[in-house]
């Protein structure tokens, strides 16, 4: 009996199944220990727990907010979701403009243009050397200090105006007319995709090649707008009353400084993934794109990129992850995101810091995760088939 | 086999140590205090006044002197305290998790930090109120003219709430910039990305003396909330609340006496007077500490009106009148409970 127990102890695959089995019970008992004294520490110091807390009165102003309802009779639950949107309405426009930046940086670096190409390594030496936090004040002291007051903004046509607070944009007031302008515009898109679409599978069969711009102007662009002026859609204008402007859509002044910085300091980044992808591309592929009369602009556009690109999307990812996640730096400039909102001013009145931290780092994974896990899909996408 | 056993002994003895440290609980921070020869006291990362370090790193201010009280009374020497600088952030974390041994550090005592934290308040060392200051081109006089502006404000403070209330009971609107920091606060108003700035009143003249130009902007009269200001400590030590609440009550009683600094150590026929000296009475018992506790917080600190003045009062840079924070007798609100 012993003998057998003993030979199956000294059995490999036995003992690398127990092993793990162990390893597993050690670190879970570890983490159950270490909640265990958590809740323990918390009862005896009679700190209040769970997440009740949620549905009480926030009572506290929020400065941006782009689209959901929030006063500070609302819960903290609301305020929440109100960190939420405004960390993803950074992080997006932030990814959207730095990747645009990184893009146009990554190729100018291997211009043949010895000026372009200087410029562009400058661009990227000084901006990815310093520290975003640096950057983050630089750019929002410049913004603050350059920018008029209020009372003198840069008006543009009476519609838009902007100021050391903020951009001030017309707002359409929903009804039944804006609905018809915005679904004149689905409707241009849809019409638009279909005629490109067709024109592609023209120059595929025949070699033709049709101009699809004035399609795209004509469907995407003036349809709305003919919609909008036959059935007359309201906008709301801002307009300055008393201190500030009221009305239309409010964009602070730290939202732009926080997205800014964001991008250009991860285009830097991302241009520098674009120039190793870009210099990977076997040089044949060049040559054979000049060798079949392809212009410089198309064989880059048609034969480089699309290969670049293979290489260059997992480390952007990469940088699309830590913008998302740099953007809680918000704090130092007061542009209220998850972070200021939520880990800042709800911490500090409720004080529960763990369910709170919690909660946080939940949401920041999710996005993380979310974000990786769409791109992933699209590096997928873009690998050469059946290789 | 003797392997599987050795790492079985190591794991099970590391688990066992583990647990053991769960049941441990510190709650006797006057033993630990005095072991450790110092005092670790949470205070603000420089409020002028109330607690800021000089040029030399030496710490001075009204809630840096609540701290040196506790460390007269608990070590016999006002110098034996380390200084731990936190945001507002920061503060109560730094108490419950014991990183410190006390929290002086102009924090307001309210309703819900005091029964959901597991903290306690100690006392009150300073009767604040919130209050504005505004562009001086505005021409504004009152809040109530300020309807729709737009205001700086520190994060993580009681300001950001009652700035709400205020505006929500007066239905009037408002815009809130909110910081991380006093000095970004600052920065932003002067910058103009709001109208107004908004904080406790004790700090508005320190704020408003170190602007670019302190005469652009006025201070409003208005008070919009009560800020009563005090030393906070863990709630499961009831013998050190009561060290640090009467540490800060010896220094108010002995104003009242007339007692000060230079004159403690004078032969006196009052029982009050010889109380605080620790020549008659048992007031250090129960505290379990020396006799001379009291005498050594007002020889080393003083009592509170010299702190007040030397700090804060109107021969210093921030120039804040006593007001409420006059003793009782002389038509404040200080009011230390008998010294018997």
């Amino acid at each position: 009996m012993f003998t057998k127990l003993k030979s199956l102890l000294y059995n490999n695959e036995v003992r690398a199944v127990l092993f793990q089995l162990l390893a597993v019970a050690v670190i879970a008992y570890f983490a159950y220990q270490a909640f265990d004294n958590l809740m323990l520490n918390i009862e005896q110091r009679g700190i209040r727990s769970g997440f009740g807390f949620l549905n009480d009165e926030a009572g506290f102003a929020v400065n941006d907010n782009f689209f959901l309802e929030y006063s500070p009779a609302s819960t903290n639950l609301q305020a929440f979701y109100v960190g939420i949107v405004n960390t993803l309405m950074v992080a997006i426009t932030g990814i959207f403009l730095a990747s645009i930046i990184g893009l146009i940086i990554g190729i100018a670096r291997l211009s043949n243009n010895y000026l372009i190409r200087k410029i562009a390594t400058i661009y990227i030496e000084i901006f990815r050397n310093i520290p975003i936090l640096l950057q983050i004040l630089f750019w929002y002291s410049i913004a603050l200090n350059a920018l008029p007051s209020a009372r003198n903004s840069i008006n543009f046509f009476d519609t838009i105006f902007l100021n050391s607070r903020g951009l001030y944009l017309p707002k359409p007031v929903t009804g039944f007319e804006l609905y018809i302008v915005l679904a004149s515009f689905f409707i241009g898109v849809i019409g638009y995709v279909f005629i490109k679409k067709r024109s592609n599978k023209k120059h595929d069969e025949t070699g033709i090649k049709t101009n699809t711009i004035p399609h795209f102007l004509g469907l995407v662009l003036l349809l709305p707008i003919v919609a909008y002026f036959v059935f007359g859609a309201q906008l709301e204008y801002p307009a300055l009353k008393g201190f500030n402007f009221k009305g239309g859509i409010d964009l602070s002044i730290e939202f732009f400084a926080l997205a800014f910085s964001l991008s250009v300091y991860t285009a830097t980044y991302i241009a520098e993934a674009i120039r190793s992808g870009v210099e990977s591309v076997d040089k044949g592929q060049k040559e054979a794109a000049a060798a079949l009369g392809l212009k410089d602009s198309w064989a880059m556009r048609l034969v480089i990129l699309p290969q670049a690109l293979r290489v260059a999307i997992p480390p952007i990812i990469n940088q699309y992850l830590n913008l998302t996640k740099n953007s809680s730096l918000a704090a130092a400039v007061g542009y209220t995101e998850l972070v200021t909102i939520f880990s800042g001013t709800v911490l500090n009145v409720i004080g529960q810091a763990i369910e709170i931290i919690t909660l946080t780092m939940l949401v920041y994974l999710t996005i993380s995760l979310v974000i990786s896990m769409i791109l992933n899909i699209f590096n997928k996408k873009m690998q050469i088939k059946g290789n | 086999m003797n392997q599987l056993l050795k790492i079985s002994a190591v794991s099970l003895l590391t688990i066992g140590s583990f647990s053991a440290q769960a049941g441990i609980f510190h709650s006797d921070t006057l033993k630990d205090v005095q072991s450790k020869g110092s005092l670790t006291c949470g205070v603000s990362t420089g409020t002028p006044g109330f607690s800021s370090p000089d040029s030399s790193g030496h710490w001075s201010g009204v809630d840096v002197d609540v701290c040196r009280a506790v460390a007269a009374a608990t070590l016999g020497d006002s110098n034996k305290v380390k200084f731990v600088p936190l945001t507002a952030k920061e503060r109560f974390v730094a108490l419950s998790s014991g990183e410190i041994d006390m929290l002086s550090r102009n924090t307001t005592w309210t309703h819900t930090r005091d029964t959901s934290l597991g903290l306690t308040f100690a006392g009150v060392n300073y009767y604040d109120g919130q209050g504005f200051m505004a562009k001086k081109s505005l021409g504004v006089n009152d809040v109530s003219e300020l309807d729709g502006a737009s205001f700086c404000i520190q994060a993580g403070t009681t300001t950001e709430l009652n700035l709400a209330d205020y505006f929500r009971s007066n239905k009037m609107s408002f815009k809130a910039v909110t910081y991380d920091t006093s000095a970004q606060t600052k920065a932003g108003f002067e910058a103009g990305r709001c109208d107004a700035l908004t904080s406790d009143v004790s700090q508005l003249a320190g704020l408003r003396s170190t602007l670019k130009d302190p005469s652009s902007a006025v201070v409003l009269g208005n008070v919009i909330s009560k800020e009563p200001l005090g030393p906070v400590v863990r709630k499961d030590d009831n013998t050190w609340l009561n060290i640090v609440r009467w540490s800060l009550n010896a220094m108010i009683e002995a104003e009242e006496l007339g007692v000060t600094s230079a004159t403690i150590d004078d032969a006196s026929t009052s029982p009050g007077v010889q109380r605080l000296q620790g020549k008659s009475g048992k007031l250090n018992e129960s505290l379990g500490l020396s006799k001379d506790w009291s005498r050594n917080i007002i020889a080393q600190v003083g009592n509170y009106g010299e702190s007040f003045e030397r700090n804060i009062g109107m021969s210093t840079p921030i120039q804040l009148p006593r007001g409420v924070n006059q003793l009782w007798i002389k038509g404040g609100i200080l009011y230390a409970p008998a010294f018997r």
